[in-house]
C-alpha cells in the first residue's frame, strides 16, 4: 500500500508516495534523485548513506521513510555553501587527500561533521573511534583521520 | 613558468564533484523507461537445475520478463571466456570448462546465476525472483583447494580430470634439486594464502540498453577497462560488431581487480535490453558482491630455500596448489603462474628456482586478480622464507637480506623476467632508519614490563607492473595485447583534452595525468581535463590493473603530446618564417633558436584551426593526435617494508604499532596521490593478515558473506603509516616511472606476519592472525 511522506530536505520541502517498506536512502535517491547518498552494503555496517536528520547523522539505509516524516533531513548535496564554495570539513578532506574513488565519501563527510560538533579538537582515537560506522577500502583511513582533525579545527575556528 | 608540476603536491581535480555527491557512478544512471533486473542464484555450491518452475512469478506485480539459461542457449549466447592460456607441463591446453552466463543444467558454487527476472522496479523484480521454484538435486561438494584432487572427491566438470585446469611449472627442477643436495641449511614452510574478498565500496552494477532504431546497444557498466569489456562481449559471446556495442564506465567506486572481468550479469543485462526492448538495470547488493564478485588468492604452498653457511640464498623450491574456483574467470589462469612464480626471485641473486603450480576448480566463487594478483603470493613466499631462514641461522634479519640482494643492472632471474634498475639498499637503509630499529630492543623490554609481547618484522618486495609487453605476454599464452592509447586533442584557443585507454577508479589520473600533460606543454594544470571511461569518446583502451596506468597509459599520453609538439613545430616555423629545425619548444613557447621570435602554444593551436595563413602544402589543418604505446619490459617497483606489533598474550589480540614503508616507484608525478595508494594497499595487505579470510564451510556454503562476518579493515585496525620513497627512475619509459597501485597490498602481509611470529616466538601461523588465532598459536607453542 503506497503511503505519503513529507520532510524537508536540504531546507525544501518535499514529499513522496512510498511503499510501507521503502528505505529513507530510496526517497532519497530514486524519488528525490540525490544520488550522492551511496548505498554500499545491506547490512548497515558500511556507513556510505549516511545523512543527517535532525541534527543528527544516521544510516538512511536503516530508517524506514515513514521514519522520517516531518524530519528536517540534509544529504550531502546540502552540506556545500549556495555560492558552491566547499564546507570546511569537504575542503579538510581534499586538502588532506581523504577520497580516493569518492563512494564512502558523502557518507564519511556526514559523519565527521556531525562528530566535530561534539568534538572541536578530537585526538586521533577519538576519530579512529568515531569511524566504527563508516567503512572505507581505498584509503586506509590515514588520510581521512588526519582530515577529519583539520576539519573540525576548521569548524571550531568558524571557517 | 609557475612552480613545477611533476613531483608537486597538487588537490585532486575530481575531488569537487565526490565531495558534493556530484560524482556519477553507474548506480546514479537512470535512463527512461528503465526496468529492474535480479538474478535468480543458486542456494547450493553443487547440484543439478532440474526444474525452473516461474508461473508464479510471472503473475507477480511489475513482472516484466524471465530468462534462463535455455533462452540463453536458444539465443546462442557463447560462456565467458578466459583471456589466458596456460599450457601445462606437458605441453597440453589448459582446460577451459564452458562457463555459461546462466547455468546449463548445473550449478558449481552459491551463486550461480539461474535465471534473470526483470520487473518494474526493483522491489519488484525482488518479489518475483523469490516466486521461482527451481527443483535442485543436491550433489557432493568440494571447497578446499588441496582436497580437489582427492580420489573421490566430487567432479565439477567433465573436461577437466581431478578438477585440474593444468599443472605448470618454470624454471630447472633437476639443477634446483642439485643445489638443494649441496645446501648447508635448508629452511621449509608450508602455509596457506589466504582467500580474501575484494569488497570495493561500491557493488557492481550492470545497465543494459538497446535502441531499435540504429540497432545499438549501450552497457554502463562499474568496470575497470571498458574496451576490453566490450571486446570480450561482443567477440566472444554476443557475436555482434564492436561498432554496435558502447561500454560506459564513468566514476567506478574502487575496483582492486574485482571488476576487471567479464561478467555474466554485464551480458545477461545487455542482450536482456533488447528483447524487452527497455533498458534493464541490475545493482548488485553486498551479499551478492560477497558470492559473485571474483575472489582473490586461495593458495596452498609448500616452500624451500637453500643456503650456504653463511646465508647466501642457493635455491628455491615452491609447490603450490591454486584453487581458481568454479569456473576461469577472465584473467584466472595467469594470476597464479605468470604473475606468481615469475616474482619468485624478489630481491634476490637466487640463482635457481623452481615452481610447479597445480590450478583446481572447486564449488567455490571464481578466483581471479586481486589487488597485487599473484605478486603478493610470491612475495609472502619469499620473504616469510628469508626471514624464517635468517632466524634459523642467527643472522640479523635486515643483514640476510643485504647479503644477498640483486645490486647489479639489468639483472636476469631464472624465473624469466629481467629488472631494468633498483636499489635494493637504499630502501632497505631508509626503511631501517625511518622505523628506529635500532630502538627496538628498548621498546621490546618496556611491552615485556607490561606483560606484551613485542615483534618486528621485514618485508622487501618486488613486483613487476606496467603491465605488459605485449609480445612478452602473448609468448606466455596472453590473448590480448597489453599497450595503451592516449589521444590529445587539442582545442583552438589552446585549452587540451586528452583522452585515456586507462582507467580511475580511485587513482586520481585526472590530476597525475593532467600535471603530466600541463609540464609538457607548458601551460596551467586548469587548462587540461582528462577523460576516460567511454568506449564511444576514447580510442581505444586496455585499461586499469596490474599498477600499469602511469607507466603505460602515461606512456602512451607522453607520446600523443610528442606528436602534438612536433606538428606544432612545423607550424610554427611556417608562422615565423624559419626552418623547422631551428624551432625550439620549451614552457609553453615556440621559439627560433638564436632569435628573440616566439610563439606561444595556443597561437600555434589557433593556426591549426583557423588557417589563413597555414602552410596547406605542408600540414593538415587542426591540432590533434594519438598514439599506442607497448612497453618494451615490466617496471619493477620495490621496497622495504617494517612492521612493528605488540601482542596481549591473554587475548591474542595484535595492536600494530609501527608501519614503515619506503618504496622506489621511480619518479613521482604526485607525492600525495602516491601515499594515498601506499596507504591504501597497506591497509588492504594488513587486513589480508589480520582480519580478512573468506570461509566455506563442507557444504559449499560462504559463511563469511557480510560486513558483519568478513572483516575488512576498520580505522581502528590500523595505524598512522610512516612512508617514504628512493628512485631509481625506470630506464625504459620517458616518464622513469614505475607505478604504485598495488605494493602495499604486496609487501603488507609478509612484513605483518614476520612481526607476529617474531613477537610469538613462533615459526608459522596461519593468516588472519585473528586474537583467536594468536591465541591458539601461543598455546601450541606451551604444549609443544
Amino acid at each position: 500500500m503506497a503511503v505519503k511522506v513529507s520532510l524537508k530536505v536540504n531546507g525544501k520541502a518535499v514529499s513522496a508516495e512510498v511503499e510501507e517498506r521503502t528505505l529513507l536512502v530510496t526517497v532519497i535517491r530514486e524519488n528525490l534523485r540525490l544520488t550522492g547518498t551511496h548505498v554500499g552494503c545491506d547490512t548497515a555496517q558500511c556507513g556510505a548513506c549516511t545523512v543527517s536528520m535532525n541534527g543528527k547523522a544516521v544510516k538512511s539505509c536503516s530508517i524506514l521513510a515513514m521514519q522520517a516524516e516531518g524530519a528536517d533531513v540534509m544529504t550531502i548535496e546540502g552540506v556545500a555553501k549556495p555560492d558552491g564554495t566547499l564546507h570546511a570539513m569537504q575542503a579538510a578532506f581534499k586538502e588532506h587527500h581523504g577520497l580516493q574513488c569518492g563512494f564512502c565519501t558523502p557518507g564519511m563527510v556526514m559523519n565527521a561533521i556531525d562528530f566535530a560538533k561534539s568534538h572541536p579538537n578530537p585526538t586521533e582515537a577519538e576519530i579512529r573511534e568515531a569511524l566504527e560506522g563508516n567503512l572505507c577500502r581505498c584509503t586506509g583511513y590515514h588520510n581521512i583521520v588526519k582530515a577529519i582533525g583539520a576539519g573540525a579545527k576548521a569548524m571550531a575556528a568558524g571557517k | 613558468m609557475g612552480a613545477p608540476l611533476i613531483g608537486a603536491r597538487i588537490e585532486r581535480k575530481e575531488d569537487y564533484r565526490f565531495l558534493t555527491g556530484a560524482g556519477q557512478y553507474t548506480d546514479d544512471v537512470e535512463l527512461p523507461r528503465q526496468s529492474h533486473a535480479v538474478f535468480v542464484r543458486s542456494p547450493h555450491a553443487h547440484a543439478v537445475v532440474k526444474k525452473i518452475n516461474s508461473a508464479k512469478a510471472r503473475k507477480s506485480p511489475g513482472f516484466i520478463a524471465i530468462y534462463t539459461g535455455e533462452d540463453f542457449a536458444a539465443a546462442k549466447l557463447g560462456g565467458l571466456p578466459c583471456g589466458w592460456l596456460i599450457t601445462d607441463v606437458k605441453g597440453q591446453p589448459m582446460k577451459e570448462p564452458p562457463h555459461p552466463c546462466l547455468a546449463q543444467g548445473k550449478v558449481r558454487y552459491v551463486g550461480d546465476q539461474v535465471a534473470i527476472v526483470i520487473a518494474e522496479t526493483s522491489e519488484q523484480a525482488r518479489d518475483a525472483a523469490g516466486l521461482v521454484e527451481v527443483d535442485y538435486e543436491v550433489l557432493p561438494a568440494v571447497v578446499d583447494g588441496s582436497k580437489a584432487r582427492a580420489k573421490g572427491a566430487p567432479q565439477l566438470h567433465e573436461i577437466a580430470p581431478e578438477n585440474t585446469c593444468y599443472v605448470w611449472a618454470i624454471g630447472d627442477k633437476a639443477v634446483t634439486d642439485a643445489a638443494f643436495a649441496k645446501a648447508a641449511h635448508v629452511t621449509k614452510l608450508e602455509f596457506i594464502n589466504n582467500r580474501l574478498v575484494p569488497n570495493a565500496m561500491e557493488p557492481r552494477v550492470a545497465i543494459g540498453a538497446y535502441s531499435r532504431a540504429d540497432d545499438n546497444y549501450t552497457l554502463y557498466v562499474a568496470n575497470q577497462n571498458p574496451h576490453v569489456e566490450r571486446l570480450l562481449m561482443t567477440a566472444f559471446v554476443m557475436g555482434l560488431p564492436e561498432h554496435k556495442v558502447r561500454v560506459v564506465s564513468g566514476d567506478v567506486g574502487g575496483g582492486f581487480g574485482s571488476k576487471i572481468y567479464l561478467y555474466a550479469e554485464d551480458v545477461a543485462v545487455t542482450w536482456a535490453a533488447k528483447q524487452v526492448n527497455r533498458p534493464v538495470k541490475w545493482t548488485s547488493d553486498r551479499s551478492e558482491a560477497f558470492l559473485t564478485d571474483a575472489h582473490g588468492r586461495d593458495h596452498h604452498t609448500a616452500a624451500e630455500l637453500a643456503m650456504d653457511k653463511d646465508g647466501k640464498f642457493l635455491a628455491m623450491r615452491v609447490k603450490t596448489t591454486a584453487n581458481v574456483g568454479a569456473y576461469l574467470s577472465t584473467f584466472a589462469s595467469c594470476v597464479p603462474t605468470i604473475l606468481y612464480a615469475t616474482l619468485l626471485a624478489g630481491q634476490y641473486k637466487t640463482p635457481v628456482i623452481h615452481c610447479e603450480v597445480t590450478a583446481v576448480f572447486t564449488n567455490t566463487t571464481p578466483v581471479d586478480a586481486y589487488r597485487g594478483a599473484g605478486r603478493p603470493e610470491a612475495t609472502y613466499v619469499v620473504e616469510r622464507l628469508v626471514e624464517t631462514a635468517a632466524r634459523e641461522m642467527k643472522i640479523d634479519p635486515a643483514e640476510m637480506r643485504r647479503r644477498n640482494f640483486i645490486t647489479e643492472f639489468p639483472y636476469q632471474t631464472p624465473v624469466a623476467l629481467q629488472y631494468d634498475i633498483g636499489n635494493y639498499n637504499a630502501t632497505m637503509d631508509a626503511a631501517v632508519k625511518l622505523a628506529d630499529v635500532s630502538g627496538f630492543a628498548s621498546r621490546k623490554k618496556a611491552s615485556e614490563a607490561k606483560g606484551k609481547l613485542r615483534g618486528l618484522g621485514y618485508a622487501a618486495y618486488i613486483e613487476a607492473c606496467g603491465i605488459a609487453p605485449s609480445a612478452v605476454a602473448g609468448s606466455l599464452g596472453a590473448r590480448a595485447g597489453l599497450f595503451e592509447a592516449g589521444e590529445v586533442r587539442v582545442h583552438p584557443t589552446g585549452s587540451v583534452t586528452v583522452f585515456t585507454g586507462s582507467h580511475s577508479h580511485g587513482q586520481g589520473h585526472e590530476t597525475t595525468f593532467a600535471q603530466v600533460v600541463a609540464d609538457r606543454l607548458g601551460m596551467p594544470i586548469e587548462n587540461v581535463d582528462i577523460v576516460h571511461g567511454d568506449t564511444s569518446k576514447i580510442l581505444f583502451g586496455m585499461g586499469t590493473y596490474g599498477s600499469r596506468s602511469i607507466a603505460v597509459g602515461g606512456t602512451a599520453i607522453v607520446k600523443a603530446l610528442d606528436k602534438v609538439i612536433a606538428k606544432g613545430k612545423k607550424i610554427a616555423a611556417h608562422l615565423m618564417e624559419a626552418a623547422e629545425s631551428d624551432i625550439e619548444f620549451a614552457n609553453g613557447a615556440y621559439t627560433v633558436k638564436g632569435t628573440d621570435k616566439k610563439k606561444m602554444f595556443g597561437e600555434v593551436a589557433f593556426a591549426a584551426y583557423v588557417p589563413h595563413n597555414y602552410p596547406h602544402d605542408k600540414l593538415e589543418p587542426g591540432l590533434n593526435e594519438n598514439a599506442f604505446y607497448d612497453p618494451s619490459n615490466f617496471t619493477f617497483p620495490a621496497g622495504t617494508y617494517v612492521c612493528e606489533v605488540e601482542v596481549d598474550p591473554e587475548t591474542g589480540t595484535v595492536k600494530i604499532e609501527k608501519f614503515t614503508a619506503v618504496d622506489d616507484f621511480g619518479k613521482i608525478i604526485n607525492p600525495m596521490i602516491v601515499e594515498g595508494q601506499v596507504h591504501g594497499g597497506l591497509t588492504q595487505g594488513i587486513g589480508q593478515a589480520l582480519t580478512e579470510g573468506a570461509q566455506y564451510d563442507a557444504s559449499g556454503q560462504l559463511t563469511t558473506g557480510s560486513f558483519m562476518d568478513y572483516c575488512i579493515p576498520r580505522a581502528t585496525d590500523v595505524p598512522f603509516y610512516q612512508v617514504d620513497t628512493r628512485e631509481t627512475p625506470c630506464t625504459h619509459n620517458p616518464l622513469g616511472v614505475k607505478g604504485c597501485g598495488e605494493a602495499g597490498a604486496i609487501g603488507a602481509p609478509a612484513a605483518l606476519m614476520n612481526a607476529i611470529t617474531d613477537a610469538l616466538g613462533v615459526k608459522d601461523m596461519p593468516m588472519p592472525a585473528t586474537p583467536q588465532n594468536v591465541w591458539n598459536a601461543l598455546k601450541n607453542k606451551k604444549a609443544a
